[in-house]
């Protein structure tokens, strides 16, 4: 299931990937499920379909109600499998399963999804910090500024601060320049 | 991996929870015991699970049950359990559940890509005699 709220530029198909089979499914398939369903919600009480790969074998086959083919097909797979086609084990595997393992273990683009909707989210804070610094921060202290900052560092270099390790250590006295 | 007449056999392949393929020439107590006494031989866990899968009339909710609760255990089903399972299949007239189950333990095998293909070699004489097709054989994989 999608996680993210997801912004306009990029809905749709991604969330057809994330689609709980039980929940919905193709429109050719509705009518092959036997569901009643109404509403958007499972009924619980009947034996359901999933694909999940760590319980192979759900409680009820993909596709439960049978037309005539389907049907004959089924009787045909009571006799000797060596006499069944590809094409016809394929058919049997589809009836009984919606997602083959590869399938259900097929990579989604949801990681695009992720990123992108992180770097708008970004873009749109910078965007606000912006708008902030000139719209709504006081002027700076006027300590800050170029002239008072240089008079600040002399007064620190004539004090003495920090002379051994820090500062003052990093001031050539004698040659007037860092070193 | 002994390596006999040309085929490698691993004698017994333990999937561990972090992904490392535990082979043991011994048998070795690894199974759980709910309430004391000594723990399962792989042996005997093997045993057990050829036995239920050998039951004549299992029916599909069983060999469902079954087959899930395996595969949640943290291993790689030995091939004469799943030859049981699949000739359960066949009994039960699921040729489907079959695939399933060859792909389930496909699966299972996780990063050791070498497990599935002995499964398969160990199984082939029952895979032809049964007539199951392997996925790949029918390139759904």
């Amino acid at each position: 299931m999608c996680m993210l709220h997801l912004t306009t530029g990029r809905v749709g198909c991604l969330l057809s990937k994330q689609v709980v089979v039980a929940l919905t499914s193709s429109g050719a398939r509705m009518s092959s499920h036997g569901h009643h369903e109404v509403s958007d919600s499972v009924d619980m009480s009947q034996p359901m379909y999933w694909d999940r790969l760590d319980t192979p074998l759900p409680d009820r086959p993909w596709k439960d109600v049978l037309d005539s083919t389907d049907k004959s097909l089924k009787q045909k797979e009571k006799g000797p499998w060596t006499a069944l086609s590809k094409e016809e084990k394929i058919a049997l595997y589809r009836l009984k399963f919606n997602h083959t393992y590869p399938e259900m273990k097929r990579p989604s683009h949801e990681w695009k999804t992720v990123i992108g909707g992180m770097f708008i989210f970004f873009g749109i804070t910078g965007l606000v910090v912006f708008w902030q610094g000139h719209y709504v921060y006081p002027p700076q202290p006027h300590t800050f500024g170029e002239e008072w900052q240089a008079k600040q560092v002399q007064r620190m270099l004539d004090m003495q601060i920090n002379p051994i390790e820090g500062f003052s250590a990093q001031w050539d006295y004698k040659n007037k320049q860092w070193k | 991996m002994r390596n006999w007449g040309g085929r490698v056999v691993p004698f017994n392949w333990r999937h561990t929870v972090y992904g490392y393929v535990q082979i043991c020439y011994t048998p070795l107590a690894q199974r759980c015991y709910s309430h004391g006494g000594k723990p399962e031989s792989d042996e005997e866990f093997d045993a057990r699970w050829v036995t239920y899968f050998n039951k004549a009339d299992i029916d599909a909710w069983e060999l469902r049950k079954g087959m899930n609760t395996l595969i949640g255990y943290d291993l790689v089903p030995e091939p004469k359990i799943l030859e049981a399972a699949l000739r359960a299949c066949r009994r039960l007239n699921d040729l489907a559940s079959a695939m399933r189950i060859l792909e389930a333990v496909k699966d299972k095998s996780g990063p050791h890509k070498k497990i599935y293909p002995y499964l398969i070699q160990e199984l082939r004489p029952t895979l032809d005699e049964l007539g199951i097709s392997t996925p790949e054989e029918l390139g759904m994989d």
